[in-house]
C-alpha cells in the first residue's frame, strides 16, 4: 500500500492545494473522519469545520464550509464552497460567515440551518476565535 | 468637394478614434487573459461537481424520493430563461447573439403555448429584450458594480433562481450565455439547469459509500451544482465578452487605419489640385500681359 495519496482541495474559484498527503482529516456531515491511503470509496458532505492535511509530516489546516469530499483508495478530493487557510481566517471573516448562516437559519427556520450556525461557532472555537452570534 | 481644412479635421478625428479603439483593444486583451485564467481555474471544481452529481442523479433518478430539483415539478409549462449578457456594449455581436438565441427560444416556447419568464443578468440583454418581450421580463440582476466576478455573485443569482423555483414560479430553467471558444469565436449556448439532467449512468470503477444517504447528499449538492453552473456560465461569458470586444476593437482600429489612408490620399490630391490651379492662374495672368 502506498504511503501517500493524491489530495486536492478545490474551491469554485481555484485549486487551493494539490499534494501527496499521507492523512486527511475531514469534517464530515455525520462526524469527522480521517482518510488514509486505501480508504473505502466514500462520498460525504461537509459541515463547516477544520480540515487537516498531513503532507510530508507537516500538518496544514483549512477552514472549510459547504461542499463534499470524494474519497477513493488512490486519493481524496475535497470540493468546498469556501476554504481558507487557518492562518488567514480572521475574526471579521468568521463573523461574516456566522452572520450569513444565521440569516439563512432565520429564513429557513429548520433544525438543519440552526445546526449550521452551531457548526460555524464550533469551527470558530477550534480556530481559537469566538464567533459572535447575532441576536434575534 | 470638402475644403482642405475639413479634410484635415476629419483625419485628426479619425486618428483620435483609432487611438481609443486601440487602447480598448489592449485593455480587452489584458482582461481576456485574466478571464481565461479564471475560467480555467474554475474548471476542476465544476467538472468534479458535475461528475458526482450526474453519477448520483443517475442512481437516484426514477425513485420517488428524488429531490424536486432533479425530478422537476412534473410539469413543463412555465419556462424561466436566464439570459446572461454584458454590462457594456462595444463588443461586436456578443450581446446580440445571446439575445437572438434567447429570443428564438422564447418565441418557440410561446408558439407552443408555454409561459415564458425571463430573468436578465447584465444590462445590455435587458435593453434588447425590453423591445419585444418586455411583458415576460420578471427580474434583473445588476452586475455593473462588480469588478471581478466571484463565486458569491453566482450564489446570489442561484439563490434568486432557487427561491423562484421553490415558490413554484417556473418548471424549467435554462441559462443563456456565450461559451468561450477562441478570441474570434464565441458560441451562444443554452443550458438547462433545472431540473438537473440525469446523464446516462456512468459506471464508475469504484462503488462509493455515501454518508449520509445518496438522497441527502444529492439534496445538498443540487443547489450547489446550480450555483456552480451559473458561476461557470458567468466566467465563460466574461472571457467571451472580452474576446469579442478585443476582435471588435481590432477591426475598428484596422478600419480607422484604412479610412486615414483614404482621406490622406484625397487630402494630398486636393492640395496638389489647388497648387496646380494657382499656378495656372499665375501663368495665364502673366501671358495676358
Amino acid at each position: 500500500m502506498a504511503d501517500t495519496m493524491q489530495f486536492d482541495l478545490v474551491s469554485p474559484e481555484r485549486k487551493l492545494l494539490s499534494a501527496q498527503a499521507s492523512e486527511v482529516q475531514i469534517p464530515g456531515a455525520e462526524g469527522d473522519l480521517t482518510a488514509m491511503p486505501g480508504h473505502t470509496p466514500t462520498i460525504t458532505t461537509l459541515r463547516p469545520g477544520v480540515l487537516k492535511v498531513v503532507v510530508g509530516g507537516s500538518v496544514s489546516e483549512y477552514a472549510v464550509t459547504g461542499g463534499f469530499a470524494e474519497i477513493s483508495p488512490e486519493g481524496v478530493s475535497v470540493l468546498a464552497e469556501r476554504s481558507v487557510a487557518k492562518s488567514d481566517v480572521t475574526q471579521a471573516l468568521l463573523d461574516g460567515w456566522v452572520a450569513e448562516a444565521h440569516r439563512a437559519s432565520k429564513a429557513a427556520a429548520s433544525d438543519e440551518a440552526g445546526k449550521l450556525v452551531a457548526d460555524m461557532v464550533a469551527m470558530g472555537s477550534q480556530l481559537g476565535l469566538t464567533a459572535q452570534v447575532p441576536n434575534g | 468637394m470638402p475644403s482642405l481644412k475639413d479634410l484635415k479635421n476629419r483625419i485628426t478625428s479619425v486618428k483620435n478614434t483609432r487611438k481609443i479603439t486601440k487602447a480598448m483593444q489592449m485593455v480587452a486583451a489584458a482582461k481576456l487573459r485574466r478571464g481565461q485564467d479564471a475560467a480555467e481555474a474554475g474548471r476542476p471544481y465544476a467538472a468534479r461537481m458535475e461528475a458526482v452529481v450526474t453519477g448520483l442523479a443517475a442512481s437516484v433518478a426514477g425513485s420517488d424520493s428524488a429531490p424536486r430539483l432533479l425530478a422537476g415539478t412534473g410539469n413543463d409549462k412555465v419556462h424561466l430563461l436566464v439570459v446572461m449578457t454584458a454590462e457594456r456594449g462595444l463588443c461586436g455581436g456578443f450581446n446580440s447573439s445571446i439575445v437572438k438565441l434567447a429570443r428564438a427560444r422564447a418565441n418557440e416556447l410561446l408558439a407552443n403555448g408555454k409561459t415564458v419568464k425571463i430573468l436578465t443578468v447584465g444590462k445590455k440583454g435587458r435593453e434588447q429584450l425590453k423591445r419585444d418581450l418586455s411583458a415576460h421580463l420578471v427580474g434583473h440582476i445588476d452586475l455593473s458594480e462588480v469588478k471581478r466576478i466571484g463565486y458569491d455573485n453566482a450564489r446570489a443569482i442561484a439563490s434568486e433562481v432557487l427561491a423562484r423555483f421553490e415558490g413554484g414560479e417556473f418548471d424549467v430553467a435554462t441559462l443563456f450565455f456565450n461559451r468561450f471558444q477562441s478570441v474570434i469565436s464565441q458560441i451562444p449556448t443554452a443550458q438547462q439547469v433545472i431540473p438537473a439532467k440525469a446523464g446516462a449512468a456512468v459506471e464508475t470503477s469504484a462503488v462509493y459509500d455515501y454518508e449520509p444517504s445518496e438522497e441527502a447528499i444529492l439534496a445538498d449538492l443540487l443547489p450547489r451544482s446550480v450555483a456552480t453552473q451559473i458561476f461557470t456560465a458567468l466566467l465563460e461569458n466574461g472571457a467571451s465578452e472580452q474576446g469579442a470586444r478585443m476582435s471588435a476593437m481590432d477591426n475598428a482600429t484596422r478600419n480607422a487605419g484604412d479610412m486615414i489612408t483614404k482621406y490622406t490620399t484625397i487630402y494630398n490630391r486636393s492640395r496638389q489640385a489647388a497648387i496646380t490651379k494657382e499656378l495656372i492662374e499665375i501663368i495665364s495672368g502673366a501671358e495676358a500681359l
